[in-house]
């Protein structure tokens, strides 16, 4: 008999998965419900609608001939209950839809702001094509703009909307930019990065309350007594996932849905994956949970073979992200702790889009930096291997030195060397970091 | 001869890596030719968040995209390696590397 998979969710995860699943299992009857009725597009690719630099239907992820092969029963509805003793889900629309397989993927969503006025025409989050598409029509109208939270979203946002034109005031409610992972160095680069682009920073802020015009944003007043009069309020204090569905039907939800590696729910062929999953630390069992891309591939990937009984392994190597923030491109890969010891970032209630708190663990070693005019480098090296690493605007480095987080190379040759002319040990991994990529290259050659 | 990134060494031949040489522009500068023939745009999947800059700002509308998504380089003898998409990408996951056998394996 053919086997009925059903996915919820439209994401990345979500897409991934029916895509293995039909590589996998050509026969089977893949279904996939989700809420928005767009084609599948890429999220963080937002980001540069927002700021004009691609047309909408640049994001879309796959053409219609591969979507025609993919053959998925796509439907756009609401999932309003899941009953897994009975292995089916309730649709708003179409009422019961039976499942062998269960993979939920329902992302993750913006946490809404609480300050007074926080309901008022204008204020505004980057959740989904939706909301860049009612962004974008604002502000063509809109002169002023004031942005809060943290994160890449906060940041994508300021500059979006002061590339569309406005004015942008950023709201920080501690004295810089993403201090959870961050250090104060690399922070000032975002920061003077985003005052270039003619973003105004307001340090030690925060919104006490928004001004009304019959329903619409006046103003905004903060905590300091001052009044900043705009039309729009941009906030990306951290996002939550989506696990209303989960909880209702008793499955074991922590902060996401309570995984296990090989991404299984507490619930019986019921799985899940991307921003929602909560997989725990095989090490120190405590739940994590990341909100990037890459995760949600690989978990899509993982959580599909999995449905279909192969056992392929989750990669769980360390985690890495590239985000542009102030025109400085970063990438943030292993254990990298938290900036100057601040485990919180005061501008977010919740983990950011775009972060892992695989990141906040503390990097054991010694920390080498390389500072340049244009770019930070921080790498963190442990006895045996460079356990994280942040790289500000230097490809090179970035790419080598990820490399060797995340292939775990053996670096003790160099050790003594490092700590002798620690001036010169950020050029020498990433010299290594380059060279043993290269013999990596090398030995695939030749198999 | 172990293929390092940047050696056009012994058994790397222009003639079978780019078949299409004569059709190249001659008015394109000797370093991009040089360039073409020894190396191509590399993509790294683990950067790469399909946002699709890099097709949209393709001359040719290659689809750099697809190809990073599978980690393949572009070995399109069409690409003029104008390097428009490496400059474009906001994740730094394109560059320009040698022709490994790596990324080309299936």
């Amino acid at each position: 008999m053919t086997r009925r998979h059903v996915i919820i969710g439209s994401g990345i995860a979500g897409l991934t998965a029916a895509e293995t699943l039909r590589e996998r299992d050509p026969g089977a009857s893949v279904t996939l419900v989700g809420a928005e009725a767009h084609p599948f597009y890429s999220r963080p690719g937002l980001a540069y609608l927002l700021a004009g630099a691609l047309p909408e239907r640049q994001l879309e992820l796959r053409t219609k001939e591969e979507l025609r092969a993919l053959a998925l029963d796509r439907l756009v509805d609401e999932v309003t209950a899941l009953e897994p003793e009975a292995h089916r889900v309730r649709l708003r629309r179409r009422g019961v839809l039976a499942y062998d397989r269960l993979l939920l993927a329902t992302g993750s969503a913006a946490v809404a702001p609480d300050f007074p006025g926080a309901t008022l025409d204008g204020v505004v989050q980057l959740d989904g094509l939706d909301d860049a598409r009612d962004l974008l029509r604002r502000a063509r109208r809109a002169r002023t703009a004031v942005v809060v939270g943290g994160g890449a979203t906060a940041v994508e946002l300021a500059e979006g909307l002061a590339a569309r034109g406005l004015t942008v005031h950023y709201l920080l409610r501690g004295a810089r930019y993403w201090a959870s992972v961050l250090e104060p160095a690399e922070s000032q680069l975002v920061e003077e990065g985003l005052a270039g682009q003619g973003t105004e920073l307001h340090r030690h802020e925060r919104v006490v309350g928004v001004e009304d015009d019959r329903g619409r944003v006046r103003a905004v007043h903060t905590s300091s007594g001052a009044v900043l009069p705009c039309e729009l309020v941009a906030v990306a204090i951290g996002v939550r996932p989506r696990v209303e569905l989960a909880r209702a039907a008793g499955l074991s939800v922590e902060r996401g849905i309570a995984v296990d590696a090989g991404l299984r729910t507490s619930a019986p062929d019921v799985f899940a994956a991307g921003d929602v999953a909560e997989l725990r630390d095989p090490e120190s069992g405590a739940g994590r949970c990341d909100v990037l891309w890459s995760s949600a591939v690989a978990q899509g990937r993982a959580a599909a073979c999995a449905m279909l009984g192969e056992a392929e392994a989750l990669d769980l190597r360390p985690r890495q992200n590239v985000m542009r923030l102030g025109g400085v491109t970063t990438t943030v890969v292993g254990a990298v702790g938290a900036g100057d010891g601040a485990a919180e970032d005061p501008d977010l209630v919740a983990i950011a889009r775009g972060d892992s708190e695989r990141w906040r663990d503390r990097p054991r070693g010694q920390a080498f930096h390389d500072r340049g005019a244009r770019f930070r480098i921080r790498a963190h090296v442990g006895e045996r291997t460079v356990v994280g690493a942040v790289v500000m605007g230097d490809a090179r480095a970035a790419r080598a030195l990820a490399h060797l987080v995340r292939a775990g190379t053996d670096v003790s040759a160099l050790g003594a060397g490092l700590r002798a002319d620690p001036e010169h040990a950020v050029a020498a991994l990433v010299a290594l970091g380059e060279a043993d990529e290269q013999k990596g290259a090398s030995r695939a050659a030749r198999a | 001869m172990d293929g390092h990134a940047g050696d056009i060494g012994p058994g790397f031949a222009l003639a079978r890596d780019v078949p299409d040489f004569a059709l190249l522009d001659p008015a394109l500068p000797l370093d991009r030719l040089r360039l073409l023939a020894g190396a191509c745009v590399r993509t790294d999947p683990l950067r790469c968040v399909q946002c699709g800059l890099c097709n949209y700002n393709c001359p040719l509308g290659l689809d750099v995209r697809g190809h990073a998504r599978q980690g393949r380089s572009i070995l399109e003898p069409r690409c003029l390696a104008c390097g428009e998409c490496v400059r474009r990408c906001p994740r730094e996951a394109l560059g320009f590397g040698a022709r490994s056998a790596r990324q080309e394996a299936p």
